[in-house]
């Protein structure tokens, strides 16, 4: 045998194609649904109405499209509420059936990656009990946190492979009066956004053709138990998450490349909240500095609660240092809800956010002074008495 | 920055004893063989570490030391290094399936559950954040949002906490409109989330950590569990 007769493969003839009989991680909902059988657990099936898009070994995961119990975000409702607010948009716009539940607490693991001060029995036990809400009423989970994703990911993976923590975690359902239910799928809503992508593509009412952008996968959803991640052969040739990109493109949308696109946004957990020098540190150097030279982008996109909060306050600071900040920043579900025309204060209420984001809305064509009154007048409505709140009605109005 | 120090003698005030039995603790977490298979030191970790570039931090160090055995290198490291780390996970790129953060968020947790001083100083400033995600149910809330507890993030504070009741009525989902919770929850969803902390142990965590905020988060939650007809909330 000569070195000729070797075959020489091309870069260009290496394509992946995930095949999932030969995924180096096993199906985890073939043993979830084998412990159901034992009667060990109860599985939360996805509901009838679902889509079908493939996973990192390319097995297929079932996206609900509708009786989808909304598992929101402690900081995006808290901080950054156009972003949840945008999701529940894109629900009624097409329609929907879903809730919006006042039985559910945060995941709480954000305190658990910042300060430890929990275990595994309690941050399942917090999951399960949203779980066991959401199946009472007749609804299935759509996670909107990426942290939450990713580690209710996490937490299903323990309790079906860790028998005394399912023991423990059953114990304390009881004492509540509930079961053990887990759901098929761990669903984020950036997946149901990707899923959903051409029926909002075919509402697109903004065009989006001149908009270059970035986009920052989170770390807890493509790196926490990575196997259960979104990833399409068309988009990055499948080695990296569809996420976004896929919905973004959709759109008509430039997507520009940046070395760095693997960092973390600098959140943190801890340090967000008791140690921001890191985070404004990273986020500034690492990411919109880079973001900047090596693309120059209108806005940067993510899909999860501290990327949004850090990426975009962030940068305030970096002003002071004569950095190259100024880079608006902002959700999927936002910019899903803008193309379909959604009005930006009253429902992507970008008022919160912190970069000026008028450039980049002013380059769609938006007036933003005119855009900003309409929203003064409904903020003057309420000081007056003349109604409580702004209801959905005069969100689109 | 300030280097880390990483000689044995650094913390010789403590025993051997002492320091070999919180690592057995480590070792006996359930997550404990499925984080650490061995070390490459092909510094993959250390390349994707976000916290690496700012801190005199490794997570190749923490997977070293855990897998030598070096006791009073684990010590050192649980008494310093461990609250660097970003939680971000990227270290689980690693070539040998070992994940240094979930080491690391193991080796929190015995360093809190055990309350050593360095993580009660850790976690200085952080009770706030404790009481709210326990009481509430929601980590972070808007009435957060003030201008001095978040300076850096400029004068747009200023203009939220200013105008943060009528920006919260002009929400359009109705669950939204709170300023102390991110959204409404149920009394009833609170309660069973203060028999969660109490069965699962971690308010015996809290007390080790910081026995003030303990007291506080107990009168808090001994009145609403009283007001919802529990007398006794001890459990196995």
């Amino acid at each position: 045998m000569s070195f000729s007769d070797i075959p020489i493969l091309k870069a260009e003839d290496r394509k992946f194609t995930a095949d999932p009989t030969n995924a180096p991680k096993d199906d985890l909902r073939e043993e979830l649904f084998q412990l159901e059988k034992e009667g060990e657990l109860e599985v939360i099936r996805v509901p009838e109405n679902h889509m079908e898009l493939k996973t990192k070994y390319g097995r297929i995961k079932k996206i609900p499209v509708e009786k989808t119990w909304h598992h929101k975000s402690c900081g995006q409702c808290g901080h950054i509420p156009g972003y949840s607010a945008s999701i529940f948009w894109l629900n009624r716009q097409f329609g929907l059936d879903y809730h919006d539940p006042t039985d559910q607490t945060s995941c709480t693991a954000w305190n658990y990656y910042a300060s430890a001060t929990s275990n595994p029995e309690a941050q399942a036990a917090v999951a399960i009990r949203n779980f066991a809400a959401a199946h009472e009423v007749g609804y299935f989970p759509l996670i909107h946190c990426g942290t939450s994703f990713g580690h209710y990911k996490e937490v299903r993976h323990a309790l079906v492979h860790q028998p005394e923590l399912r023991r423990k975690v059953k114990k304390i359902m009881e004492k509540l009066g509930k079961k053990l239910v887990v759901p098929e799928e761990i669903v984020h809503y950036s997946e149901w956004v990707l899923a959903m992508k051409d029926r909002i593509a075919e509402r697109q009412v903004v065009d989006m053709s001149m908009i270059t952008a970035t986009v920052h996968p989170a770390c807890h959803y493509h790196k926490l138990i990575e196997e259960d991640a979104i990833y399409d052969s068309e988009i990055y040739g499948a080695q990296r998450t569809a996420i976004i990109t896929g919905t973004l493109q959709k759109l008509g949308i430039n997507v520009g490349d940046y070395s760095t696109w693997y960092d973390c946004c600098g959140f943190g957990f801890r340090h967000i909240l008791v140690s921001r020098d890191f985070s404004r540190s990273f986020s500034v150097q690492r990411k919109i500095e880079v973001m900047k030279e090596e693309v120059n982008p209108d806005i940067t996109v993510t899909h999860d609660t501290g990327c949004v909060t850090t990426l975009d306050q962030s940068q305030f600071a970096g002003k002071a240092h004569d950095k190259k900040v100024g880079l608006p920043v902002m959700s999927d579900s936002q910019i899903a809800a803008l193309a379909m025309g959604a009005h930006p204060y009253k429902v992507l209420q970008l008022h919160w956010h912190n970069t000026d984001n008028k450039p980049f809305l002013q380059k769609l064509g938006f007036d933003t002074d005119k855009l900003w009154a309409e929203f003064q007048a409904e903020i003057k409505e309420i000081k007056d008495g003349k109604k409580q709140y702004m209801s959905w009605a005069d969100a689109d109005r | 920055m300030m280097a880390l120090d990483l000689s044995q003698n650094k913390h010789a005030d403590v025993s051997y004893d002492e320091k070999d039995r919180l690592f057995e603790e480590v070792k006996s977490d359930e997550r404990w063989h499925h984080v650490l298979y061995g070390c490459y030191e092909c510094g993959i970790c250390v390349a994707s570490c976000p916290s690496a570039r700012f801190y005199d931090f490794s997570p190749r160090v923490i997977a070293q030391a855990v897998a030598r055995e070096d006791t009073d290198l684990i010590y050192t490291l649980m008494s310093d290094s461990i609250w660097d780390c970003s939680q971000c996970f990227s270290c689980d790129r690693c070539p040998r399936q070992n994940s240094p953060g979930q080491i690391i968020t193991i080796m929190r947790e015995v360093a809190v559950k055990n309350g050593l001083a360095t993580a009660k100083k850790a976690l200085e400033g952080y009770g706030r954040i404790i009481y709210k995600i326990m009481l509430t149910g929601t980590q972070v809330s808007p009435d957060m949002l003030q201008p001095d507890a978040f300076p850096d993030w400029g004068t747009h504070v200023y203009e939220i906490a200013e105008n943060l009741d009528d920006w919260r009525k002009a929400l359009p989902p109705e669950t939204l409109h709170t300023t102390e919770t991110s959204w409404v929850i149920d009394d009833k969803t609170i309660i069973e989330l203060y028999l969660i902390w109490h069965m699962t142990g971690v308010m015996d965590l809290i007390a080790g950590v910081d026995e003030g905020l303990y007291d506080i988060i107990v009168d808090v939650m001994e009145e609403r569990l009283e007001e919802a007809g529990y007398d006794d909330v001890t459990f196995d």
